[in-house]
């Protein structure tokens, strides 16, 4: 009986101190500009997201939608300079509440997805 | 931080065709659900809590107990796991010596029945069972009888509230629904009831409001915390309670639970969580409790290995 929970600890300790090289985590959502829930009053020309994992450029994307649903962006790319941000290019922005919808998949291969708004006052 | 290899971005696209198997653990769309500390989660994953530290309410004599725990989840599936858990419990009657050992081994089989991520709401049904003299029956607080416990977890997020309600939206609600079958009548004169079990954690997630519903400004490590309350019920269905009559003799009690009032810190490879542990029901003890748990993401520690499906190896 005793000697089960004791190898229960010490696996569970050589787990932790030899854990992987490489491993890494699902990608939360650090920062983005416009900020998120934000409200701006001039228009941006791009969203860029920050994320806490560097992401799959392939496998890692966006869009933004107006207010009925159309999308209005025209690209998303992961910047190829720091490539934990996703980078989502936007067409001319009237007033209005525009939601962000992203997946991305970071180097672990776990996906997460997200959404969030912005307005751009008028 | 690595790049992937082409062969792994492979596997990641065919992951993100295979929606079901590539959720992370706990995430419903935008929600992050942690683990729970009182409540069984409502998601299978690639877990470990090492340890729980229980320091339990005072009994209604004043004697002190304490506990320490290791619980582990695995799946097998992406869709079903197993669970075990081991715990070393200290008691110190008042008046009397201590006596300490090992509790029982608890083991538990879930499968996810659906994660709705639009809706931020998951489910799970599960088989948990205590299992009879796997641990110190007289010193350690172990059962002499196995006890079946059919369960049905949930968690449901509130981000799909509209958006006039934006800061109810980090509002989320996880709960246990479940029966527990003593397979033995009594045990040393005490009879083993039915009884009807009952858990909620209501969390209140910075995380999701920070990332996901108004930036505030919140800096690590305020922008992972989650507070919450969690709130446990055992009744029972028999042997010893009259539903009419209420206690009948000195085991028969009415509903008894814990309410815990706490907070989660949640990171990328481990959480931290505390909570008080303020008992009520008759029978129960006084007092405040307390309880500290360290829990590891296996997923995210060893994602090449023992952090997937047992299958997908």
């Amino acid at each position: 009986m005793i000697s089960r929970p004791i190898s229960a600890l010490i696996v569970g300790a050589a787990l932790w101190c030899g854990g992987e090289h490489n491993a890494a985590a699902h990608a939360f959502l650090d920062r983005a500009s416009p900020a998120v829930g934000s409200t701006v009053h001039t228009a941006p020309s791009e969203v860029r997201i920050q994320y806490s994992e560097q992401l799959e450029p392939a496998y890692s994307t966006a869009r933004v939608e107006d207010g009925s649903g159309a999308t209005v962006s025209t690209a998303a790319r992961v910047d190829d300079n720091e490539p934990s941000v996703l980078v989502v290019s936007l067409g001319a922005l009237k007033p209005g509440r525009y939601k962000v919808i992203w997946k991305v998949l970071s180097v672990d291969t776990h996906v997460t997805n997200g959404s969030f708004t912005f307005t751009v006052a008028p | 931080m690595v790049r992937l290899t082409r062969g792994t971005a492979a596997l990641g696209g065919a992951l993100l065709l295979l929606s079901a198997g590539a959720h992370a653990h706990g995430f419903a769309g935008d929600r992050f659900f942690p683990a729970t500390l009182q409540t069984d989660d409502p998601f299978v994953a690639d877990e470990m809590s090492l340890p729980t530290l229980t320091k339990n309410p005072d009994d209604t004599t004043g004697g002190q107990s304490y506990s320490v725990e290791v619980d582990i989840a695995k799946r097998l599936t992406p869709d079903f796991g197993l669970t075990a858990a081991y715990s070393w419990n200290y008691f110190q009657p008042k008046g009397m010596p201590p006596v300490h050992g090992f509790g029982g081994l608890s083991t538990g089989a879930q499968y996810q029945l659906f994660i709705n991520d639009a809706h931020e709401f998951m489910g799970l049904v599960g088989l948990d069972v205590d299992w009879a003299h796997t641990g110190a029956v007289h010193q350690g607080g172990a059962d002499d009888h196995t006890t079946l416990s059919p369960t049905f977890d949930f968690g449901k997020g509130l981000g799909d509230l509209p958006d006039s309600l934006t800061w109810l939206k980090p509002l989320a609600v996880t709960g246990n629904l479940g029966f527990s079958f003593p397979t033995r009548v009594n045990s040393a004169g005490d009879l083993n009831q039915n009884t009807f079990n009952a858990g909620f954690a209501i969390e209140y997630s910075l995380e999701y409001l920070q990332h996901h519903v108004k930036d505030i400004g919140l800096g690590a490590p305020f922008d992972r915390l989650i507070p919450l309350v969690e709130i446990t019920s055992t009744t029972p269905l028999d042997r010893g309670f009259n539903r009419g009559a209420g206690l009948t003799n000195g085991t028969g009690r009415a509903t008894t639970g814990v309410v815990a009032p706490g907070v989660i810190w949640a990171g990328q490879y481990f959480q931290i969580g505390a909570e008080a542990i303020i008992p009520y029901g008759e029978g129960q003890g006084h007092g405040v409790g307390a309880l500290l748990q360290l829990h590891f993401f296996l997923d995210d520690l060893f994602p090449n290995s023992i952090g997937r499906p047992l299958l997908s190896w």
